[in-house]
């Protein structure tokens, strides 16, 4: 026997389940602490997007609880439009079976490889099988599925599949088992909290070790599915293209301009003449040295970036802001959605948003979070082009601290969707650094980062403005004081001086001869709207305005006005009295009014 | 006016500002003056009195800003300590008033050029002159030599002075208050007010007073004010002609026009100070061309000093015109000394003489 006999009878086939089963970290389930996550993303994810499909509102459950020992069971419940029982053992038991792989648009999943694989990775630690439970709608019975992966063909194994009494109309039930800690629960509620982030319209309810979480929705609008299309000439390889012209019966023209998006029968004609082929040639009938010509000819020709509305399913920047603002508090919050944008022919846009001081932490790097297709990328941050797009930016020139990262109490969130979202690995933790989306990072942050320079230079200038008022009112009472004592008169009442200097509202009382005069002058920047109380023994008949109303109480009469009094302008009221007794304001905040009693 | 009723005045204007901010404050402003501005764009010629005053542009400064709040915090501790000054018939001087300011904290002055300015302001705001808030000058008074003779009220009784026959070599030294002197008679024909030490010196050794019946005084660099009431008094009872003699560069130019027209700071009491007759004997900036004086070239600054004589209101005439432009040309300036090249009697046989005739003095 030679050796190249003894190696052959060495050599077969490997499975996709038995590759994934030693190369787990492909997949994002390197350990036990990651793997919690990635299946719960994973659950996540299909839920979301089969919600999306359906059309309704995502109300997603979320259980993770100790069986045994290091047994972990995840339950992960949605009221998506469920599976049929037929499909679930392939959606469940077979890696790389999925619905959204051949079509192009926007989706958080795309190969088929992430439940399953999940599958796998209980199956591997614990030997248990998954338990699927699923229902299309009212009139069709759920079913119960017990399932398996066969490592060696990568098929499923059914245990057991029964009709069940489920008390939801449609939706789909997975749980799983499989060994590992709670070390990563933090990383987890970041993952969910992110994700409720850029799915203002999902509702996700968490019950973890005995404890609840909630991120409830802020939007009620149902998020519309984007469509597929049909793939653009600039966005495809030789491989795809001999799989689209094998057994097409199409002549080539014809073919060019059903199969492709924004391909008009111009176009075509062009791209057949610039092959040198026949436009009337059988698609089916290029030889492959014709079928590369076409192919260079294809991405030779001007053709129309590929239509972006239909396919693409961005975020908005109100949602992205009531998201953030849901989740995290801040001073200042901005979004920018740019126009969408092509690279290789895959349609793709980036959303961008800046978060600025609140409870953020003041020290350190900007917090970062990632996005693609409105799923967290939480995992190797540093390899990804959004971070290296952010590191790329001068944040100096927008009043930000940076070492390498821009840093302060800083937030950053990018989005990019697409129909193909280019990630460095199958784990699905970072965006590759392609030159196009890296521009759209950064023409989108670039135009937010001047947003923030704006506010962060207004708010400075405020601060500066309070800071001068208030070393103004130091001296005030000095200077009122000497003043006093060169006249040889009590100090005068300094408050509405300062009220002027500090911009506040300042309310008076005064009564002279035996009228009594009131007077809010407004000195703040917007306008003061506040209720007026004056309570005394006058009754205040003849009162120009008139009071809202006038309430009695042994004689003590509380005059009632309210007002709303424009910056810089004065509110007065007179009216025949003694005058005394209190006045109080209610409706602004203390520390921006100052009452003055002038009778006092 | 006597002391006492003088007293009482300066002491009720400036309580009067006080009362003013007083006011304000209760009405709930902030408190707030408003003061001539002080820069040279803000002096106009007075036809009625011949000097120049101060114009209508008027500066405000209110308590809004800090910096303000605190000018007006310093300008109240000053009112009220001068209030007790004049109260208690005390004195003090403006180096003192500087180091009393130690003790007000916040209100302290940071250098002697803030509180003098101060002063200067309560003199305008008052119209009084710090004299009558027992403030005095630090400066001591320059010397007069020649035939004139005064009566001076010193602390021991009146004295009476003759200017060169009483006085030693360096001549009779003017008192901070020149209202405590009164002037009695003279035998001179004009007055030459002389900018350096050395020439002063110079025409008391050649005899100059005796031979031309001149009274030299000595301006000491930029004259005091008592200096200038001085001349000013000189000139208006005995009606002399006025001569400035300065060295020939753009800073002495300042003092002849501070004696004839008055300075920027104290442009509110020019009246009392200046002597718009005073005429400027040299150097001229054509006598360093037609006496080929020994020169120095112009610095940057002399040439800046000349630039902005050029747009200022006191020198707005064809003759210092000519003269600025003549010498930005040259690029030259001289001292009075200078003429020393040309022997130590040159200036007063010579020099002097031939410009005095040549303006019609002699």
């Amino acid at each position: 026997m030679t050796l190249a006999d003894e190696l052959a009878r060495q050599q077969r086939s490997i499975s996709v389940a038995e590759f994934f089963e030693k190369n787990k970290h492909l997949l994002g389930f390197d350990s036990p602490t990651r793997g919690i996550i990635t299946t719960i993303k994973e659950a996540v994810d299909n839920a979301l997007d089969a919600c999306e499909e359906a059309m309704v509102l995502p109300d997603v459950y979320i259980g993770i609880k100790k069986v045994s020992g290091d047994v972990l069971r995840i339950i992960v419940e949605d009221n998506g439009p469920g599976i049929v029982p037929a499909q679930i053992p392939f959606v469940f038991g077979k890696l790389l079976y999925g619905s959204r792989f051949h079509q192009i648009r926007q989706s958080r999943g795309q190969q088929g490889i992430g439940i399953s694989a999940a599958v796998l990775y209980a199956q591997l630690t614990t030997g248990l099988p998954t338990t699927v439970i699923s229902r299309t709608g009212a009139e069709e019975p759920a079913y119960r599925f017990s399932l398996q992966i066969n490592i060696q063909t990568n098929e499923p194994e059914i245990l057991s599949r029964d009709p069940w009494d489920w008390d939801r109309t449609h939706g789909t039930r997975v749980q799983i088992e499989f060994k590992s800690t709670m070390a990563a629960k933090k990383r987890l509620l970041e993952y969910l909290k992110y994700t409720s982030v850029v799915n203002p319209h999902a509702r996700i309810r968490v019950e973890m070790d005995e404890e609840s979480y909630l991120f409830e929705r802020v939007s009620d609008e149902v998020i519309a599915c984007p469509k597929a299309i049909q793939p653009h000439p600039h966005g495809i390889e030789i491989g795809q293209l001999m799989r689209m012209v094998s057994g097409n019966e199409k002549r080539l023209t014809d073919f060019l301009v059903e199969g492709f998006s924004r391909v008009g029968r111009k176009t075509a004609e062009e791209m057949c003449r610039l092959a040198t082929l026949k436009p009337d040639r059988i698609a089916g009938s290029l030889t492959a040295v014709e079928q590369k010509k076409l192919l260079d000819a294809m991405q030779g020709v001007k053709v129309p970036a590929p239509p972006t509305q239909a396919c693409l399913s961005p975020i908005g920047e109100e949602l992205i802001t009531r998201g953030l603002e849901k989740e995290f508090q801040m001073d200042f919050v901005r979004a920018r959605s740019r126009a969408s944008s092509v690279y290789s022919g895959h349609p793709f846009l980036v959303e961008a948003a800046i978060g600025y001081g609140g409870k953020l932490p003041p020290e350190g790097n900007a917090q970062i979070l990632r996005f693609a297709n409105r799923v967290p990328l939480l995992y190797q941050q540093g390899a990804c082009a959004i971070t290296g797009s952010i590191a790329g930016i001068n944040w100096k020139s927008y009043s930000i601290s940076q070492t390498g990262l821009p840093t302060g109490p800083l937030l950053i969130l990018v989005h990019v969707a697409s129909t193909n979202v280019p990630f460095t690995s199958e784990s699905k933790d970072a965006i590759a650094g392609i030159p196009e989306i890296e521009r759209e990072i950064t023409l989108a942050i670039q135009e937010l980062g001047r947003e923030l320079k704006t506010y962060l230079s207004r708010r400075d200038k405020n601060r500066l403005q309070e800071d001068r008022a208030r070393a103004v009112c130091a001296i005030i009472p000095e200077l009122a004081a000497k003043v006093a004592e060169i006249v040889e008169l009590p100090p005068p009442d300094i408050s509405p001086i300062e009220g002027r200097i500090m911009k506040k509202i300042v309310v008076k009382k005064m009564t002279r001869e035996g009228r009594v005069n009131l007077e809010v002058c407004n000195y703040t920047g917007q306008p003061g709207t506040l209720t007026l109380y004056d309570i005394s023994g006058d009754q205040a008949t003849d009162a120009d305005p008139a009071p809202a109303f006038v309430t009695d109480l042994e004689g003590e009469y509380t005059k009632v006005w309210q007002i709303t009094v424009d910056p810089g302008s004065v509110w007065n009221v007179s009216y025949s009295g003694s005058g005394g007794g209190a006045l109080e304001v209610r409706g602004v905040p203390g520390e921006s009014v100052a009452v003055v009693d002038l009778d006092v | 006016m006597s002391k006492g009723s003088l007293d009482r005045e300066a002491k009720e204007k400036l309580v009067d500002i006080a009362r003013r901010w007083y006011q304000q404050m209760t009405e709930g402003a902030i408190p707030s003056i408003s003061l001539p501005s002080r820069t040279k764009l803000n002096i106009a010629y007075d036809d009625a009195s011949e000097v120049w005053k101060y114009g209508d542009r008027e500066s405000v400064r209110s308590a809004h800003t800090a910096k303000s709040a605190l000018h007006l915090l310093k300008m109240a501790y000053v009112i009220w300590f001068l209030k007790k000054q004049i109260l208690e018939s005390r004195s003090s001087t403006l180096r003192e008033l500087y180091y009393i300011s130690e003790g007000w904290k916040r209100a302290k002055f940071s250098a002697q050029d803030e509180s003098n300015f101060l002063i200067e302001d309560l003199e305008i705001l008052t119209d009084m002159q710090r004299e009558a808030f027992h403030l005095r000058p630090e400066e001591d008074g320059a010397t007069v030599f020649g035939p004139l003779r005064l009566r001076e009220m010193t602390r021991r009784g009146a004295r009476d002075i003759h200017c060169r026959d009483d006085v030693g070599e360096a001549g009779y030294q003017i008192p901070n208050n020149v209202e405590n002197v009164d002037l009695l008679d003279h035998d001179a024909k004009f007055v030459i007010a002389i900018e350096t030490g050395g020439m002063y010196a110079r025409l008391i050794e050649n005899g100059f007073d005796e031979e031309h019946q001149a009274i030299l005084v000595h301006l000491k660099g930029q004259p005091a004010r008592s200096t200038r009431r001085m001349l000013n008094r000189i000139n208006a009872q005995f009606d002399l002609p006025v001569l400035v003699f300065t060295d020939g560069d753009p800073w002495s130019y300042r003092i002849f026009a501070s004696v004839a027209y008055g300075a920027i700071k104290s442009a509110h009491i020019s009246e009392l100070l200046a002597t718009p007759r005073a005429q400027f004997i040299g150097v001229q900036p054509s006598d360093i061309r037609d006496y080929n004086l020994p020169s120095d070239t112009l610095t940057e600054k002399d040439v800046a000093a000349l630039q902005s004589e050029l747009t200022d209101p006191r020198f707005s005439t064809d003759y210092w015109k000519d003269q600025i432009q003549l010498q930005l040309k040259m690029n030259l300036k001289s001292e009075q000394q200078a003429f020393a090249a040309r022997g130590l009697d040159f200036v007063t046989r010579e020099y002097l003489p031939r410009r005095l005739s040549e303006m019609g003095i002699l």
